[in-house]
């Protein structure tokens, strides 16, 4: 029963990574950029939604209905200010502009918010659990998993469906041929960016919900990321979602084992896979 | 002011330190089709390319209806009513033949293109694009895939269409196939560019031609009436010739 456990919490885990995967897939999927600053991105968000939810006593999802639009403004805006000056065939300037925000990131945050932790109050909500046959679960993970499935499915649906979703892959597939039908890349990259942090909105409610942050945990989060998109297949959408379920029950699994090992046993799968399988379990060579 | 539909004068390209074209000079009047040909180097690919705003040329170098364009980003190129079939043909891996097309159907749309191509019209051209509709596009033959290409190109509902060597690596019935098109595409009063190194082809699609040599034009005239003397001359080297 302890294993079947762990495994529906490796489950309910996996939710909140594809949340932070699913954006950096987007880009990387378009644009070639591994966003350093990903993580940090998450932190900033949650940071600024616990700020909202204290100055204007607002609950958690009142603060998603504000946090998600600011997000997606926020990612349309790096783009248009930096990435668009340094996407290209080379992937090296965009890393190094990205890993330069990240360090600027922390450093605004630790001006303002100091290097205190601090979360956002569920009003119980995060402590909430039923029991089903024995297994304690979690309502907040659930809610996180369903909105992960729900942004995940939506995502890939605007990808397949609509004009904007033709252009980004189309973009994505060939940028000058995207450009001889008279597709704007700058703008499709501004847009992608924008839903890619967007995403993240939701994810920095969720995370500061579950758990404390504070200025310095962006990176904990862009490793989990970055493990999930490597694990499912770059630029996968739903090769994200799959890549963060195998990190989030590898996890739980290791947690089992070892409390220590949990998260061992995370970069153990992804090493694993990045020295067996290098596009991923879903990615095509 | 000219009365071509797009014109270049002393067009200059280059590719970093090494010049590909060396002051070209040429025009296309409304619903004429003229073909570039010249052997492989003669900078044939480079002239659309520069054309289709993909290398960094002057303004005043070309003119589209006597307004200087020269160096405007591709998608605006295509918004003024250029498209092009690219060499290659560059076609959206992973996406299938319907997305390829619905690509360019969007944007026309979006920018506001009006013109005669819809998907149906162009599944009359070509009725095997509605019968591979779902196929992904690496899926499909040399053919298919340049009929896509075009098909994509057409639905930009250009004024203007470059063809960059059409009948690249395709067997004759399918290049007789894809060149059986090209009267319909002008009957809608587009005008062609065709870039072409089989000078039969060329000759027989096109109302003139220019030859090009190592990035200077050796020869212009109406292709009916330019000789096989004077092409090989003009292909292999000699003198600028008029007919």
């Amino acid at each position: 029963m302890q294993w079947f456990d762990a495994l529906v919490q490796g489950v309910l885990l996996g939710g909140m990574y594809a949340q932070y995967a699913l954006g950096m897939a987007l880009m990387f999927g378009v644009m070639k950029i591994v966003n350093v600053s990903h993580g940090d991105l998450v932190i900033l968000l949650s940071l600024v939604g616990i700020s909202l939810a204290s100055s204007f006593g607002l609950g958690p999802f009142t603060v998603m209905v504000a946090l998600v639009p600011l997000a997606l403004a926020l990612g349309w805006i790096l783009q248009k200010a930096i990435l668009n000056k340094v996407v290209g065939e080379d992937p090296l300037p965009s890393l190094i502009a990205t890993f330069g925000l990240s360090l600027a990131l922390q450093n605004l945050m630790l001006q303002i918010w100091s290097a205190n932790s601090r979360s956002l109050p569920g009003g119980g909500i995060e402590s909430r659990s039923i029991e089903i046959g024995g297994i304690y679960i979690g309502l907040l993970p659930v809610i996180v998993l369903v909105f992960a499935i729900g942004l995940t499915w939506g995502l890939d649906l605007m990808l397949k469906r609509t004009r904007f979703g033709r252009a980004l892959r189309a973009a994505a597939a060939d940028v000058e041929a995207a450009a001889m039908t008279g597709i704007d890349a700058r703008k499709v990259y501004a847009s992608a960016t924008a839903i890619a942090v967007g995403i993240l909105g939701f994810a920095a409610v969720f995370q500061s919900l579950r758990s404390t942050v504070a200025p310095a945990d962006g990176g904990a989060q862009l490793i989990y990321a970055f493990e999930a998109v490597i694990i499912g297949g770059m630029g996968s959408i739903w090769g994200a979602f799959a890549g963060s379920m195998v990190l989030g029950i590898t996890q739980a699994i290791g947690f089992r084992i070892d409390p220590g090992f949990g998260v061992l046993a995370g970069h153990l799968v992804f090493l694993l896979v990045l020295a067996t399988r290098p596009q991923g379990l879903f990615g095509k060579v | 002011m000219s009365g071509a539909i797009l014109s270049t004068h002393g067009l200059i390209a280059r590719y970093g330190d090494f010049q590909a074209l060396y002051g070209i000079d040429f025009e296309i009047d409304a619903g004429e089709a003229v073909a570039l040909i010249g052997a492989n180097g003669a900078g044939k690919s480079t002239f659309l390319r520069a054309l289709m705003g993909l290398l960094p040329v002057a303004a005043g170098m070309v003119r589209m209806e006597g307004t200087p364009i020269g160096g405007t980003a591709t998608d605006r190129m295509v918004q003024m009513g250029v498209a092009i079939v690219p060499e290659g043909r560059r076609l959206f891996a992973g996406m299938s033949v319907e997305d390829n097309l619905r690509v360019a159907m969007d944007q026309a749309e979006r920018l506001g293109r009006k013109g005669g191509w819809s998907l149906q019209r162009l599944h009359d051209l070509f009725p095997i694009l509605k019968e591979k509709a779902r196929t992904p596009v690496q899926s499909l033959s040399g053919g298919q895939q340049q009929m896509v290409s075009i098909g994509r190109a057409l639905l930009c509902q250009p004024k203007l269409l470059l063809c960059d060597e059409i009948s690249l690596g395709l067997a004759p019935k399918v290049i007789r196939e894809i060149y059986a098109a090209l009267p319909e595409v002008r009957a809608q009063g587009t005008s062609i560019i065709l870039v072409e190194q089989d000078v039969g082809l060329a000759k027989q699609a096109s109302d003139r031609l220019y030859c090009l040599l190592e990035g200077r034009v050796t020869l212009t005239g109406p292709s009916a009436e330019v000789t096989r003397d004077a092409i090989s001359q003009a292909y292999f080297g000699g003198s600028h010739a008029v007919v």
